[in-house]
This record gives structure tokens, sequence and C-alpha cells, in this order.
């Protein structure tokens, strides 16, 4: 029994998909209307989620100028993403 | 020393200026940038700043520590203000004091270009004419890609 449980319980797991907290500024946050969202999504890096994004809200933002920050440190869109992430796309920014 | 901050309300400079003075620093440099009346030929009414609150905290903080790093100066202090701005008001302030006066001016300039570049702040303004507000890139940005997110 034990054994079937945890079989159960390891196939729950694999099929769990990973949540990526995201949140958007400035012009994506008034385009989408929201300030944040939780993503359950089998993207894996910030690249994959970016062009679920674009499809999923029909964004024609040019992903040149785009920069994804995870965690709060500026990342690379090819870095592999963990549950609980914290992902941001980061427009052109324009401080001082 | 070197610190970092975030304020909505207006910056005290004064307070401010207190960590930079030192017996050891013969020069002070300080900059300050505020809310400019016109982009191009569009006049500038307000400004609204939008920040992303704990990674500009982050980031701040390892601007100044890198330029501790980077210069021979002994105190460095950045203030970003956010929120709504008007027209003159004091946007962001930078100083460093240092022994010689080379390393705080080359400081303060490192300073505010990586805060241009660096910094998860946001610039949205408001036009005299009633056009439409736009967020703005600043320089760094790819040319032809102001306003497009």
């Amino acid at each position: 029994m034990n054994r079937l449980w945890n079989i159960l319980k390891e196939a729950n797991r694999n099929d769990s998909m990973p949540k990526i907290e995201i949140k958007y500024f400035a012009g994506i946050r008034e385009r989408l209307n929201r300030d944040s969202e939780t993503l359950e999504t089998h993207a894996s890096t910030p690249r994959e989620v970016w062009k679920e994004l674009c499809e999923r809200e029909s964004l024609d933002i040019d992903e040149s100028v785009i920069r994804a920050a995870v965690n709060e440190e500026f990342g690379d869109w090819e870095a592999p993403l963990q549950d609980g992430d914290i992902l941001v796309f980061i427009p052109p920014v324009a401080g001082g | 020393m070197q610190m970092f901050d975030l304020t909505e309300s207006e910056i005290d400079v004064a307070a401010w200026s207190k960590i930079l003075a030192d017996d050891s620093c013969g020069a002070v440099v300080t900059f300050e940038g505020r809310v400019r009346n016109h982009h191009d030929d569009l006049g500038v009414e307000k400004l609204i700043y939008e920040v992303y609150p704990e990674m500009a905290m982050r980031q701040g903080q390892g601007i100044v520590d890198e330029a501790m790093t980077r210069f021979d100066i002994t105190h460095t202090v950045c203030v970003h203000r956010h929120g709504e701005l008007q027209v003159g008001e004091l946007a962001v302030w930078i100083g460093v004091s240092s022994a010689h006066r080379a390393a705080a001016f080359a400081a303060c300039a490192w300073c505010i270009d990586t805060i241009k570049e660096r910094l998860p702040m946001w610039k949205k303004e408001f036009y005299t004419d009633g056009s439409d507000p736009r967020w703005v890139a600043c320089h760094h940005a790819p040319a032809g890609t102001a306003g497009k997110a």
C-alpha cells in the first residue's frame, strides 16, 4: 500500500507544473491590465514563458528591447526556471 | 560608506549630504537629476516614475558598492524618487566624496550612467498639449524603441 502511495505521489509530482510568479511593470503592466500573476507552465526558460505570454495575449512587443529578470537579478533568456521563481520582463528602463 | 535608497517624498539633500562629510575628503561631487519641462518639441507637464522596488534596491545598492571598488572614493550616496513628480522637482540625487576631485567626478558620472542602464525604473511623461502620455525609454535603449513597451 505504501509502495502504491509513493508511486501515486511521484506521478502526481511529475504531472504538477512548476509555478512561476510573473510581475508586470510600465507599458507591459498597462497592456495586460494586471501587475502580477502566477503561471503554471511547462515553459522552462524566460524565453519560453515570454513566447507563451505573447501568444496568449497577442502581444506585439519587440523582444530585443526587453530584458528578463529572475529573482530580482537580470538573467539569461535561456536560463532554466525553477518552481517559485519570480520572473519580470523588463521594458527599457528610464531612471535618472 | 555607500548607500542607495528609494523615496516617494522629496529627497532630503541636506540630510543625505551629511554622509559625504569626511575630513579625509578634499572633494565632494553631487549630481541632481531634475524633471525637465520638455521632451524634444513636446511640453512636459509632469512625470510618473514607476519602480520595481525590491529589484531596484538590490540593483541600486549593487551600483554604489561597485562604484566603491571601481574608483578611489570614500563615500557614495544615491537616492531616487518615484511616484508623481512635477517639472523642476528632484528625481535623483547622487553624492560622492573622495580625497581628490578626479575620482569623485568620474564616480558620480559612472553612477548616473549605470542607474540609467540598470535600475528597474520607468518614466511616464504627461504633456502640456494633452497628447497621450508615453512611457519613455532612456538613451541606452536601442534606437526607435521609445514608448513601445
